[in-house]
């Protein structure tokens, strides 16, 4: 904190001192000149000393600071001024109560504990900041001529560092020079962002060409870039060069501060930022401070606290001054003069009073509370971090709580909004399934291979649990998928079975690469696809051989093989070999020079050189000139058979046609090239690269190299072939594609290869001439690529469409003119690249389509099938497309077949309020309407079980719902990006939320970021709901930030998510433990202690209170001084923060078998507000016996005041240990020994306090009380009774509520105890019968209004085990089927519809890779279909016709009502489907089908 | 615990964690399988119902009642004889002495009292003064010493400290002892007398010593000047009390009761917890087994009446009691114990109804079915 602040204010000062001298212009950049010039100087020449320098330094406080800061800090804590403000009261002779020194201590215990903590917080710090401070680097001294030893903190802008391979940067480095022959360095920036792939840096072009060392002292540039600011992936500036040449400077050049130096033997730099200013160093923000709902609420009860001492304050002081009244003017003996001698007037001792009852009572107000609380949560935190079931064995990652103050909230969510991509799904991309040129290859086999990993991966737990660790074994050399999974343990151990506990072992063996697992690798090829390749390959190779232009190829076997093609290269993919991960493999074939020039694009494609080949003297001269540059660094680096090699190939290298087919020896690279080439690694920055890789490599089309201005590619038959790369057009969010653009080695045409998302590639493909049988073909092909597309993303895949585009030269070298342009522009050099992409990605020829897999993660239907039953509302926000996102929803279980869907798509504002006036009305009438049906049904015979709950959940739900006017139903809400643009509108917003809160899900696809917020925001202000939002990419960030409780997933996308999250997991099942059991924890063990802490101070105090009536209200109090200021800091202190820290109130199993349990926490069940006053009645007739029973007992005796005050105390401290008792669930040892100890800490202080001094504790003077007390045997008696007296009630109405009406809590303790058999055998039972009444659906069972047929019939099929269940349950539903009391003949019409179509897309082909959900569609009963007879017939046919055509088999069971276009369609609503019932439904079936002109339209789907 | 938590929260403050040239730490992070951190803990898990509170209440009720009645019983054998001699009363025989309101008149007044014990008193009898609506316990009052000067400091005995304002100065000489306890101290003294049947007035010996707790005349008050068994030297240069009568070096005339060890001055300065109290006065040492302390018959309690309490409507008792194990004559506590084993038998059977009529069903309905 102090760092930020110090920072604006460093470049501040350096900004004014340059604006002094320099030109306002320069204000905006950063100038960074070269030390060694200004070596003498020694600062006040040396331009760059006004920059921060490398020391860090984060601690907060120095050592004179300290003290200052820290209670400055401290104070800035209202509670803290507050207790100060007391304590100095204390001072006022007229008004003090106690001792004045003695009355500080509470107030200095609180806060030096407090500053103890940050201390030592800050001094880890310190002593963190010291080792990177003194960490070494290589720094040039122009003195000794050559790098010398320095520490980092020494290190200053404009030094030149010598960096070495595993070296971390100390500094954002401009990158000079490298050992690299292509002037790379590679760095890993997991320290950064998380993401273990290598990046590379490029050497500042201007330093490309030197030779292979870098002389800082010839150096003597300018370089001119940015202010220092946190975007990692933004550099720009340019060096200037003596010779007045500018040249520009990208992020490829920066070498950012924390990163590591891999592959590369050695670079220099110079460093541009330093310290503070580095951008690792800006981007790290510290924790988060949230303020949890709890203690909001809280905070609300501590104001009561103070209303109510000021009320017993007030009381107090009318009493003393009604008190003094009475005796007049006669002043009896006892009441004392003030020390002036002066009397007082009662009204001005009452008004003194006032204040020393203020004193008095202080302890009212909980002082040790928001310390109390903050131990707590540091436990609690630290508990979940060490929950084994939140570590995650592949990435040896376990939650990290971020945000440490708000683990209650957890268990208070209502809304989860859940990312999609990378949060559901793994993020691994497994390649599915392909089309090429209009042919489907469907990879069955492959399909095979995945289900089996499934399997193979509950086995593989199975053993594990059972057996236990298996040896490590190094399973990266073989990546074969095991077929048959062998039981036996020895059998196993020499097997590869590739499950994923498989690639957990490889992946704890190779830390920090990002290598993927087999399960992503071994891709087994459709044997159709790869007979065509090996025809295809050994065709071209045949055509090679004789000479013939592969342009004879038929066209569909071109494609095929340029499909491929396109898969190896277009992408950014590193190969490295497996035995040295880091090391890069490097098969240079030909030396050149990426085309950064027209000149050198001119050289090289000039006809003459295309054509002859013979000629080459330009570049073989570069050749010649890169070669002694390469031999001169491969002496540091690459092995000498390497180089040898190149050499020979350069020789080979011009030679036409042939010169990309070298005869590769096949003793490439030692050992390494000896394996075969299957153990090449590849890493991709995005796991779908990877994924299309590993695909071509199962079709044998490898890629094996590959170097900035050159792939190399491995083909069946033609062995190893090498692409020129050009260009490399980077995906970008925008474009939604890639593109390379190579010179291809078999036609040496200029290719670019683009692979997209099928939404922009489509629109790209040259528009097939009609007119050829060519294109005709062609439109054939893109239309069937269209479907096939469709068909994927129905099944859930992440498609991709594979295009290409042969540029004549003359086009290419246009483009390449305005390319350059754009690459050289220093103003806006994004927007010119942007635009000089799209010019180039037009035109394009469709290759074919490919389906990836982004398989769900683990256990994310269970997820959320026990979130959602644990009453959490699931949104999925995703930027995917619609069907993709609906289908992935499906197969997660988010969506339930049986649900029905509303799919919102407007393309207006209008369109908009219409269609979600249309749904309002559709829920209303749906829902609604049967109310009064509803009521004679409510009572069905088969909901007799949940009777015994009626009487708490119907309570709890109303009150939770009072606010709420609609209910959850059973709706599924879609909607896209556009249309929630729209519907997020202010005029808007109200009425997409009222359709949006009574759908069960939502899923908004095609979103951005900001809608995402949007959305999150929105939830949050208006329905005054917490919220929780879960992601794991750039894009969540906004609105993790925006939510309550923001979770980030540690995957494969980087730590921006992690970063802004509170909590991070490594996987979204997580989640299920960490909200329904830590969640529920936390949020059940702070209500709790906050409760009981606010009955523990209003008990203590209301003794003192009481006793204000015997003692002429003047503010004495029968308690000593030491006991009341450390009752409650000492005292009573530990058994409640063990409570607060271990408490159980159900064990996790339970929590998880039932989720229905987490509505305790939604509701604020533990704590409600009337809970507080509770609690306050109950602490002042707890405090009235404590006080009271010892009043009579010693009455009109020669009881002295302490002696009698002190029992007080010993009752009120066993009292209040006894309720905590009541209210504790688990007893371990560690309360039974936290409540000894209070117990034995009290009497041992009070025994050594009263013997200690026989003078020193005035005025209570209390010596030897203890010990003549404990020789009473009244004071005995006294400690068995009152206790029990003031507990007995509470005791009593906790047993008779345990009994009478059991709080589903207490309903899940009860089955805790139960043996784990007869536990497990309720709970089968339980989803039928304790679910019900206590998931949000209740409220839909009992209170509302759908009719009653199509509500039992729901309900059976909610519940898995419902089938097992058998018995009743079945039973009324066929009674209620037969029921002539049913609805309208429409009403079962429609009802019955949802739930047939399901049933029938059972059986389509493109759903069997959904796992078949046991509680989901399963046949109806045969009551169901002899009703549904007459509608059968219609369906099926209108079905089975559409089926086959249509794609989006997601809407099969949807009613359709079509709107026309335009706005004033009132008249077609839900009423008009509802009496035309199923024939007007599927008649818009084939109009949709073939009018994909739906968009323009806007229908609803319901 | 809160070590560990900072190290990795420190590390998410987003430091570069510095690791080794290999870029990796070897040991796995994953949590410790123990039975703590997972919070495994084995837990005794009490569950309050109906049936399982039950016996709790049963067995209290039983205990509780035989210990009242035996509290009770104890109670009632003790006995105690009450007699108001603050005379309000015209017809009381303090009543005339009750007039003078002044603390330091020069005429002692005396009243006598008779009364009739109908009771003997067979063992020790103890003899207290109470005060009625005497707030000894309000908070100024309470302060209003100085512990120093009672324990014989003879710096606070010549400076006082300034808790004893207004009363530690009196004619710029310190007052021994200081402070409003001190000046306010019960002046009254009794003298008993048993009526014989013969006609002869016997005067029963009342004991003064034994009355203050032990450690306060042994270790809390001690006289200035140690072991100077002249008091009147040791207690030069300080003024007595301003409603004393006798400076506190003539409060007796044992030198071991004498000054700020005399034990009523002890007792008095013991300030009693609420505003009706007693104080002991005097013991009535049982002389032999044979004669019981205190015979049945006619007693003339003479009073020498000094202590003015009608300004704040105080009354004052003389009390006879004999004591038990539990102290004084109190049936609070009896009753009590049986009161509450009573109600806690009672809820027990209330419980047991429920727990059959309510208990069973949940319990089906949970567990059968």
């Amino acid at each position: 904190m102090a760092r930020e602040s110090e920072d604006p204010a460093m470049t501040k000062a350096s900004k004014v001192k340059r604006q002094r001298k320099k030109k306002p212009k320069e204000n905006k950049t950063r100038t960074v000149h070269a030390n060694i010039l200004y070596d003498n100087a020694k600062g006040e020449e040396n331009p760059n000393r006004h920059y921060a320098n490398n020391e860090i330094k984060t601690t907060k406080y120095t050592l004179l600071s300290f003290l200052p800061k820290n209670l400055f800090e401290q104070f800035h804590r209202f509670a803290n001024v507050y207790f100060v403000f007391i304590a100095l009261l204390n001072f006022v002779p007229v008004v003090n109560a106690f001792q004045p020194e003695l009355a500080l201590a509470p107030v200095v215990f609180i806060l030096s504990v407090t500053a103890i903590k940050d201390l030592w917080e800050d001094y880890r710090r310190h002593r963190s900041d010291q080792e990177i401070n003194h960490m070494d680097c290589l720094v040039y001294s122009r003195a000794e001529r050559r790098y010398v030893e320095k520490y980092w903190k020494e290190l200053r802008v404009g030094d030149f560092i010598r960096l070495r391979c595993n070296e971390i940067l100390p500094a954002d480095v401009l990158l000079l020079s490298s050992s690299d022959p292509d002037r790379l360095c590679h760095i890993e920036t997991a320290t950064l962002d998380g993401e273990t792939n290598l990046k590379q840096r490029q050497v500042v072009r201007s330093f490309y060409d030197l030779d292979c060392d870098f002389n800082p002292l010839k150096y003597n540039s300018i370089i001119e870039c940015e202010k220092p600011n946190n975007d990692l992936n933004r550099f720009r500036g340019y060096i200037i060069h003596r010779s007045g040449r500018r040249d520009a400077l990208y992020k490829e050049n920066l070498l950012l501060r924390g990163c590591t130096i891999r592959n590369t033997e050695e670079a220099v730099g110079i460093v541009i930022y330093a310290g503070h200013e580095t951008k690792a160093m800006l981007n790290n923000n510290g924790p988060r401070y949230k303020r949890s709902k709890l203690e909001r609420q809280m905070n609300v009860d501590v104001f009561w606290c103070v209303i109510i001492l000021l009320v017993m304050c007030l009381f107090a002081a009318v009493g003393h001054g009604l008190w003094m009244f009475q005796y007049g003017d006669k002043r009896p003996v006892f009441d004392v003069l003030s020390p002036e001698g002066t009397d007082l007037s009662p009204i001005m001792s009452a008004i003194y009073l006032f204040l020393t009852m203020i004193i008095v009572f202080q302890v009212l107000i909980p002082i040790s509370l928001f310390v109390s609380i903050e131990i707590v949560k540091i436990c609690q935190v630290y508990f979940i971090h060490q929950d084994m079931e939140l570590y995650d064995e592949e990435t040896d990652s376990h939650l990290q709580c971020r945000a440490l103050n708000i683990t209650e909230d957890l268990g208070q969510m209502q809304y989860i909004f859940s990312d999609k991509t990378g949060t559901l799904t793994e993020n691994k991309m497994v390649f599915r399934r392909c089309t090429v040129a209009g042919v489907e290859y469907s990879h069955d086999a492959n399909a095979r291979r995945l289900a089996m990993y499934q399997e193979m991966d509950s086995e593989e737990e199975e053993c594990t649990s059972h057996g236990g660790t298996l040896p490590r074994r190094d399973s990266v050399t073989s990546h074969q998928s095991a077929r048959v999974v062998l039981r036996s343990q020895s059998t196993k151990s020499h097997r590869r079975t590739g499950s994923r506990a498989e690639a957990k072992r490889a992946s704890i063996l190779s830390k920090h690469t990002a290598f993927s697992s087999p399960m992503e690798k071994d891709i087994t090829p459709d044997p159709q696809l790869l007979d065509k390749v090996n025809d295809c390959s050994s065709q071209m190779d045949f055509m090679r051989f004789h000479s013939q232009p592969t342009s004879q190829l038929p066209s569909d076997l071109a494609d095929i093989i340029d499909f491929f093609i396109a898969l190896t290269i277009c992408n950014t993919v590193v190969v490295s070999s497996p035995n040295q991960p880091r090391q890069k493999v490097r098969m240079r074939f030909e030396m050149k020079s990426p085309v950064k020039t027209i000149e050198t694009f001119i050289r090289r494609f000039t006809p003459s050189r295309l054509t002859s080949g013979s000629n080459n003297s330009s570049s073989s001269s570069l050749i010649t000139n890169r070669s002694s540059n390469k031999g001169c660094s491969s002496l540091l680096s690459s092995p000498s058979a390497e180089s040898t090699l190149t050499k020979l190939d350069e020789e080979q290298t011009p030679r036409g046609l042939e010169h990309a087919f070298s005869p590769v020896p096949p003793c490439y690279d030692g050992k390494g090239w000896n394996l075969e080439e299957g153990e090449l690694r590849y890493e991709a920055e995005s796991p779908d690269e990877a994924a299309l890789v590993y695909a071509a490599r199962a079709y044998k089309c490898s890629l094996v190299g590959r170097l900035p201005d050159q792939v190399t590619v491995e083909l069946p038959h033609l062995g190893k072939l090498s692409f020129e790369l050009l260009h490399t057009l980077g995906f970008d969010s925008t474009r939604k594609r890639m593109s390379v653009v190579v010179r291809h080695p078999l036609t040496d045409q200029i290719t670019v290869y683009t692979k997209g998302a099928d939404s922009v590639i489509m629109d790209l493909i040259r528009p097939p001439d009609t007119g050829s049988s060519k294109g005709k073909r062609q439109k054939k092909i893109v239309n069937r690529t269209q479907n096939y597309l469709n068909l994927y993303a129905a099944d859930g895949l992440r498609t991709l469409c594979i295009a290409k585009k042969i540029l004549s030269k003359e086009q290419y070298a246009c483009w390449l003119q305005r390319h350059l342009e754009a690459e050289t522009a220093i103003q806006g050099r994004e927007e010119l690249l942007f635009e000089s992409a799209l010019r180039l990605e037009t035109n394009l020829h469709l290759l074919g389509a490919t389906g990836i897999e982004d398989r769900l993660q683990d256990g994310v239907p269970e997820t959320i099938a026990s979130l959602r039953k644990a009453g959490l509302q699931i949104w999925v926000l995703t930027g995917d497309k619609q069907e993709t996102a609906v289908n992935i929803a499906y197969a997660c279980k988010l969506l339930d077949p049986e649900e029905e869907i509303l799919t919102l798509n407007a393309d207006s504002q209008e369109a908009c309020a219409l269609l979600l006036e249309e749904s309002l009305h559709y829920i209303q009438a749906k829902f609604l309407c049967s109310s009064t049906e509803q009521a004679t049904k409510s009572f069905h015979g088969s909901f007799a079980p949940f009777e015994i709950y009626s009487s708490s959940s119907p309570s709890s739900h109303s009150s939770s719902h009072t606010a709420a006017p609609f209910t959850v139903h059973r709706l599924g809400l879609v909607i896209d990006g556009r249309t929630l643009a729209y519907a997020l509108d202010k005029s808007l917003e109200d009425k997409f939320l009222a359709v949006a809160r009574s759908c069960r899900s939502v899923l908004c696809c095609r979103s951005t970021p900001l809608q995402k917020s949007m959305v999150v925001k929105l939830v949050r202000n208006k329905l005054k709901v917490m919220t929780l939002a879960i992601g794991d990419g750039a894009n969540d960030v906004s609105m993790i930030q925006v939510a309550d409780v923001g979770v980030g997933i540690s995957g494969q996308e980087g730590m921006q998510a992690v970063m802004a999250s509170d909590f991070a997991l490594p996987r979204f099942r997580y989640l299920q433990k960490l909200l329904l059991v830590h969640g529920h924890w936390c949020y059940s063990r702070l209500a709790n202690m906050i409760l009981y802490f606010f009955y523990k101070n209003a008990m203590f105090v209301a003794l003192i209170f009481w006793y204000q009536f015997y003692c002429g209200f003047s503010g004495s109090a029968m308690i000593d001084q030491w006991y009341l200021i450390f009752f409650n800091l000492m005292f009573s202190a530990f058994p409640q923060l063990i409570t607060g820290t271990l408490d159980k109130d159900v064990s996790a199993e339970t929590l998880q078998q039932l989720p229905q349990l987490y509505v305790n926490g939604q509701n604020s069940e533990e704590y409600k507000p009337y809970m507080f006053w509770m609690n306050m009645i109950d602490a002042f007739y707890q405090s009235l016996v404590c006080f009271f029973i010892p009043y009579f007992a010693y009455a009109d005796s020669d009881v002295d005041l302490f002696t009698w005050g002190t029992p007080i105390t010993t009752l009120a401290l066993f009292t209040i240990l006894v309720h905590l008792g009541i209210e504790t669930k688990t007893w371990t040892w560690m309360n039974w020994l936290s409540i000894a100890f209070s117990i034995a800490l009290f009497f041992t202080v009070a025994l050594c306090y009263n013997a200690s001094c026989p003078t020193c504790y005035t005025p209570s003077n209390p010596y030897w009380t203890m010990q003549r007390l404990l020789q009473d045997p009244l004071f005995y008696l006294l400690c068995v009774i009152t206790p029990l007296v003031a507990l007995l009630p509470r005791y009593f109405y906790r047993a008779c509520q345990g009994t009478l009406f059991p709080s589903p809590v207490q309903v899940g303790r009860q089955l805790d105890k139960l043996p784990a058999e007869t536990r497990r055998n309720i709970l089968s039972l339980s989803r039928v019968k304790v679910g019900s009444p206590l998931s949000p659906k209740p409220p839909f069972l009992s209170l509302t209004k759908p009719s009653p047929e199509v509500c039992n019939k729901k309900d059976q099929r909610s519940f898995p085990g419902s089938k097992t269940s058998q018995g009743p349950v079945l039973q009324t539903v066929q009674q209620s089927g037969r029921s002539p009391l049913g609805p309208t003949d429409t009403e079962r019409g429609l009802s019955d519809l949802y739930t047939l179509l399901p049933t029938e897309i059972d059986t389509l082909p493109y759903t069997k890779d959904a796992p078949p959900l046991s509680g989901g569609p399963h046949p109806p009963s045969s009551q169901d279909s002899e009703c549904l007879d007459k509608t059968l017939e219609a369906a099926d046919l209108s079905l089975s016709s559409w089926i086959t055509s249509t794609p989006l088999l997601t809407q099969t069971d949807s009613v359709q009502l079509k709107l026309p276009p335009d706005g004033d369609s009132q008249c077609v609503t839900y009423t008009r489907s509802s009496e035309e019932g199923l024939k007007s439904d599927h008649s818009v079936h084939p109009a949709q089908r073939t009018e994909q002109a739906a968009d323009q339209s806007l229908h609803t789907i319901l | 615990m809160i070590g560990a938590m900072m190290a990795s929260s420190y590390n998410e403050d987003g430091h570069i964690t510095v690791s080794g040239p290999g870029g990796g730490t070897l040991r796995s992070k994953k949590p410790e399988n123990t039975a703590f951190k997972q919070q495994r803990l084995p837990a005794w898990q009490p569950i309050l119902t109906a049936g399982t509170v039950l016996p709790a209440f049963f067995i209290i009720g039983l205990i509780f009642i035989p210990i009242g009645i035996g509290l009770y019983v104890t109670s009632n054998n003790i006995k105690e004889f009450e007699i108001d001699y603050t005379g309000e009363d015209v017809s009381s025989p303090c009543f005339n002495c009750s007039q003078s309101f002044s603390w330091n008149s020069t005429r002692p007044c005396t009243c006598v009292i008779p009364f009739y014990l109908e009771q003997p008193y067979e063992s020790s009898v103890f003899m207290y003064y109470g005060l009625s609506n005497f707030y000894q316990n309000h908070r100024r009052y309470v302060k209003s010493r100085d512990d120093s000067q009672l324990n014989g400091d003879m710096e606070s005995l010549l400076k006082p400290s300034k808790e004893c304002e207004p009363y530690a100065m009196n004619e710029n000489k310190p007052i021994a002892p200081c402070g409003a306890i001190a000046n306010s101290m019960f002046n009254d003294t009794f003298e008993l007398f048993y009526n014989d049947p013969n006609g002869t007035k016997v005067q029963i010996p009342l004991s003064n010593t034994g009355i203050a707790w032990w450690t306060d005349k042994h270790v809390k008050f001690r006289n200035p000047g140690l072991n100077n068994p002249n008091l009147t030297a040791a207690f030069q240069g300080t003024t007595k009390p301003v409603n004393w009568r006798r400076p506190v070096y003539e409060l007796d005339s044992a030198p071991d009761n004498n000054g700020f060890i005399n034990e009523d001055f002890i007792v008095w300065m013991r300030t009693a917890a609420l505003p009706t109290f007693r104080k002991l006065y005097r013991i009535i040492n049982k002389t032999s087994n044979m004669v019981p302390t205190l015979p049945r018959g006619n007693y003339t309690l003479e009073v020498v009446y000094n202590y003015p309490v009608r300004s704040f409507d105080g009354r004052k008792r003389m009390i006879l009691s004999t004591i038990s194990w539990m102290g004084g004559k109190n049936p609070f506590l009896g009753i009590a114990y049986i009161t509450v084993g009573s109600v806690c038998f009672f809820l027990g059977v209330v419980l047991l109804i429920i727990h059959h009529k309510c208990g069973n069903r949940s319990n089906s309905a949970d567990i059968s079915n």
